[in-house]
């Protein structure tokens, strides 16, 4: 398998870009990568997950008084116990499948994740969550570092089920495909038989045209490429039929094709997937609206994967990262919604996870000298510096060195979630 | 037909290309009068939606009777009609700007008021509305060149917009963030310059903002939706910031009755017009749209065209006059150096390549597949534009837009290539004199070649001259250059 790398950075606005070629097969892959190898699912909460309803203290009064219209009742969520500070927790209600897996030990939530000087603004965190550095949202993300420092041929070494491609997967040498749906990624032409073989043949040489001296073109090729290199491979995910049948939601399917990926043992090390609906300024509801929707899509998206992957017995090999760009404010506003706040929390699944509540409840009283709220005692106030988290992810799961790949040491207070 | 490269770049940057016929109108005329002509565009008589239907214009398909006032699909194959056949391309291609700068999507807005209703704050067409509801799109075109500080008034207070930022929700009681943020984030100033205390005064400022229904709500053929701003709900006390809201740099916005309380808004939003760092931001995203992606302008170029709008009275024109004036804007080195958005890409491949017997409803799941459905953007920040385009999902769905395109036109471009049956080579140069595209190096044009010369013997039968026209209109279409605007 030979690889052209290219690496192209103009004007601040970096692109980035691979030569692919496509491995002969599927076992090629899978003995180069080895079939046990470890991946990382990402799940990203677009717009800015309402932690407290994910993750209810309903112990508080404070998050009732409030809350007059969005707090959950406290006799509907599903309590999984105390944290270390003693704050009495329970789940959204809809979160039924989590619960299973928290039970079973596999489900870390770690409270209270952020940073200092949280941003407010949707772009902004999401792209410092994906630099993993406050200070800066340009360049590559943590994601596409860690990838970088695989050096890996397999063009398929990421997956993004999502569009564009995200800050945390940008990376300076590995391109990450975007495949959204494994059944309609296919290559189509006005012709039939040999005229439309020859003309794949002939797109195909045409985009591997990578001029160096025009990054830009060679960028774009790359992507079509990329498309035409692992065609044929993904064409043999989208045959995956699982046992276990998933929702027919986006979402959901995203997740159906990652588990494909993992059975066909295509060699992903880093998974992208996505759900949004999450800037929940209106109509955010307590027993239902839009939240319950919201809890529903995930919790039957990723439970239905997590039960495919344990019949596959791939749960040992798998971590999955849930996340969001913010918390949201504490109390409501006037739309039965929440504006935007500060810290929020992150949740890690996997056969190795060490599950358990991580971290320490806010204390939700409305004073401006209480130490676990921020911004006049709007918002919750950081705990536990998510890059602790990417930390202990890099090191300990996708054996990197999280101190090259963040760009700083982090491991310091990293929850012990693996 | 084609061949005169500088023309190619003005109809390409001030509209979406055109078609040879369309380019034979401008022919020998100084390409400062093709700039005026284009510039200028309130002087042309124009009504597109006139030739919807006829078969001498690209069609479109209709499920029943053809609404584009009330069904979404509909808007979308109106919109793409009048993007490929406007006789004032650069109010299209300035609408299309708007959609993006002030991004709002119909899902919401459908979920608020219903389909129906929803369509028409997105899409409405006044003349064929109840109560004349203009919608969204028709303000970004009616002001496509406008006063940007009257654009902004206008948006504030559009029905669409009420409802995606959650204005007809934030009340003096209940402040909510949602447009206070967004007005200075995205749509003038840009993040860095506010605080989170301006937010909140800036939400207090749009308290009151709200849509009610006139006439029948349950009827959508009779009711519409329109502004109001309710003065009980407005939060009546003064607002401070931490920048000029005055000329004279005071920074409170007075306390005033709740009768006069539009006025806070017609205040913060003559401030935000005002402020240095939007017409950076506008200079910066039109230089962007109409000159380059791919390089940095001079500091230079920014700050004057940011001053032809502070000193024009927020007139965008000016500042277009001003752009297209400069010689950076006629610099061969500016042709093909942005990434052509979907929408870009779609109409000006259908422009070149032909469109008699073609709907543009061909071209609607390909537009999601290539990441840019209109009205319906991914998030109030508009589209990822430049290389965010590009992905192998998004230029796959490129590809084989071309594939679709190609395929329906297959037996036009054959029977245009006739003439050059003689040798594939001919069809070939056909091909590629009939398209534009950056330039193609050696390595492309022998893949072209091998690919024109490859499978049975030449015999110039009809069969084999479709299929060779066909097939090399694709691969010139879905090639990497082809993607560059």
């Amino acid at each position: 398998m030979q690889v052209s790398r290219r690496t192209f950075f103009r004007n601040g606005v970096a692109a980035f870009t691979v030569g692919f070629v496509a491995p002969r097969c599927i076992s090629d892959i899978a003995l180069a990568q080895g079939q046990s190898s470890r991946n990382l699912v990402v799940v990203y909460l677009s717009g800015g997950n309402d932690a407290l309803s994910t993750l209810v203290p309903y112990r508080d009064a404070a998050y009732y008084s409030r809350r007059p219209t969005l707090a959950i009742p406290a006799a509907n969520v599903i309590q999984i116990g105390r944290d270390s500070g003693g704050n009495e927790l329970g789940l959204h209600p809809r979160l039924t499948g989590f619960k299973q897996i928290f039970d079973a030990g596999q489900l870390a939530i770690v409270q209270r994740t952020g940073y200092l000087n949280s941003s407010r603004s949707h772009f902004q965190g999401f792209d410092i969550y994906g630099t993993a550095n406050p200070q800066s949202t340009q360049g590559t993300g943590w994601l596409g570092r860690y990838l970088d420092t695989l050096g890996s041929s397999n063009p398929l070494v990421g997956w993004n089920t999502s569009r564009e491609t995200p800050r945390p997967l940008m990376a300076r040498e590995t391109g990450v495909p975007a495949i959204t749906n494994p059944a309609t990624y296919a290559f189509s032409s006005p012709n039939s038989g040999t005229e439309a073989t020859l003309e794949r043949t002939a797109a195909t040489r045409i985009t591997s045209h990578l001029p160096e001296d025009r990054p830009h073109l060679a960028f774009v090729n790359s992507q079509a490429q990329a498309a035409l290199g692992t065609l044929d491979i993904v064409a043999q995910v989208a045959s995956y039929r699982p046992a276990q049948a998933y929702p027919n939601n986006g979402f959901a399917q995203a997740l159906q094709a990652v588990a494909g990926a993992m059975n066909k043992q295509v060699g992903t090390r880093v998974f992208w997937v996505q759900t949004g609906g999450y800037d929940t300024h209106a109509s955010q509801g307590a027993n239902q609206g839009a939240y319950v929707n919201l809890m529903g899509t995930l919790n039957d998206g990723v439970g239905a994967f997590y039960n495919d992957l344990n019949r596959q017995g791939l749960l040992d090999s798998t971590l999955i990262l849930v996340f969001s760009e913010f918390g949201r404010r504490i109390s409501e506003n006037g739309s039965q919604g929440t504006d935007h706040g500060a810290a929020g929390l992150m949740m890690l699944l996997g056969g190795r996870v060490r599950g358990g509540l991580y971290g320490t409840a806010a204390d939700l009283r409305q004073d401006n000298s209480n130490p676990t709220l921020e911004n006049n005692a709007g918002d919750v106030r950081y705990e536990t510096d998510f890059r602790s988290v990417y930390a202990t992810i890099v090191d300990h799961w996708l054996g990197g060195n999280s101190l090259q790949i963040l760009g700083g040491d982090f491991r310091a207070g990293a929850p012990a979630v693996l | 037909m084609r061949g005169n490269p500088q023309l190619e770049h003005v109809v390409r940057r001030m509209g979406f290309g055109a078609t040879a016929q369309e380019l034979s109108y401008f022919d020998d005329a100084p390409i400062q009068s093709v700039v005026n002509i284009l510039l200028d565009y309130e002087r042309v008589i124009d009504d597109p939606d006139a030739h919807i239907g006829d078969s001498a214009y690209v069609g479109v398909t209709t499920r029943g009777q053809f609404s584009p006032n009330t069904v979404i699909n509909d808007a979308r194959q109106r919109e793409l009609f009048r993007m490929i056949h406007s006789l004032r391309p650069l109010q299209e291609k300035m609408a299309l700007f708007w959609h993006n700068h002030f991004a709002t999507a119909y899902s919401k807005v459908a979920g608020t008021v219903g389909g129906e209703h929803g369509t028409r704050l997105m899409a409405g067409k006044p003349s064929e509305s109840p109560g004349g509801q203009r919608g969204q799109y028709q303000l970004f075109r009616d002001m496509a060149t406008g006063n940007f500080r009257d654009l902004l008034a206008e948006v504030a207070r559009d029905p669409a917009m009420v409802i995606w930022l959650d204005s007809r929700l934030n009340t003096r009681t209940r402040p909510q963030e949602n447009f206070g943020r967004e007005i200075m984030e995205l749509f003038t100033m840009g993040v860095g310059n506010y605080t989170e205390a301006d937010v909140v005064a800036a939400a207090r400022v749009f308290t009151g903002f709200n849509i009610r229904v006139v006439g029948d709500r349950r009827s959508a053929a009779t009711s519409y939706y329109e502004f109001i701003f309710n003065e009980g709900n407005h939060d009546t006390n003064a607002k401070e910031f931490t920048f000029p809201i005055y000329p004279d740099g005071g920074r409170t916005i007075p306390a005033r009755p709740a009768s006069q309380g539009l006025q806070d808004a017609a205040d913060f939003i003559n401030a935000l017009a005002r402020h240095p760092a939007t017409a950076n931001r506008l200079a910066r995203k039109l230089f962007n749209y109409f000159v380059s992606e791919l390089y940095e302008p001079d500091p230079e170029w920014i700050s004057q065209l940011a001053t032809v709008y502070l000193q024009n009275n927020f007139s965008i024109k000016a500042m277009l006059r001003h752009l297209f004036a400069q010689p950076y804007f006629l610099d061969p080195a500016a042709a093909f150096s942005r990434y052509a958005w979907p929408i870009e890409y779609v109409v000006r491949a259908i422009k070149e390549t032909g469109y008699t017997g073609l709907s543009v409803d061909a071209a609607m799941t390909p537009l999601v597949n290539m990441g840019q459905q209109l009205f319906e953007p991914p998030d109030v920040n508009g589209w990822a534009l430049g290389a965010e385009w590009f992905s192998t999902a998004s230029m796959l769905a490129r590809m084989n837009f071309a594939a679709t395109l190609m395929s329906n036109q297959k037996f036009n471009l054959g029977r245009e290539a006739q003439p050059y049956r003689q040798s594939p080579e001919r069809i070939l140069d056909y091909m590629l004199n009939r398209f534009e595209f950056a330039p193609m190096s050696g390595d492309v044009y022998q893949a072209l070649r091998d690919y024109a010369r490859g499978g049975s013997a030449w015999t110039g039968a009809d069969a084999q001259v479709n299929n060779k026209a066909a097939g090399i209109a694709r691969l010139i279409v879905a090639s990497g250059e082809y993607q560059f605007n």
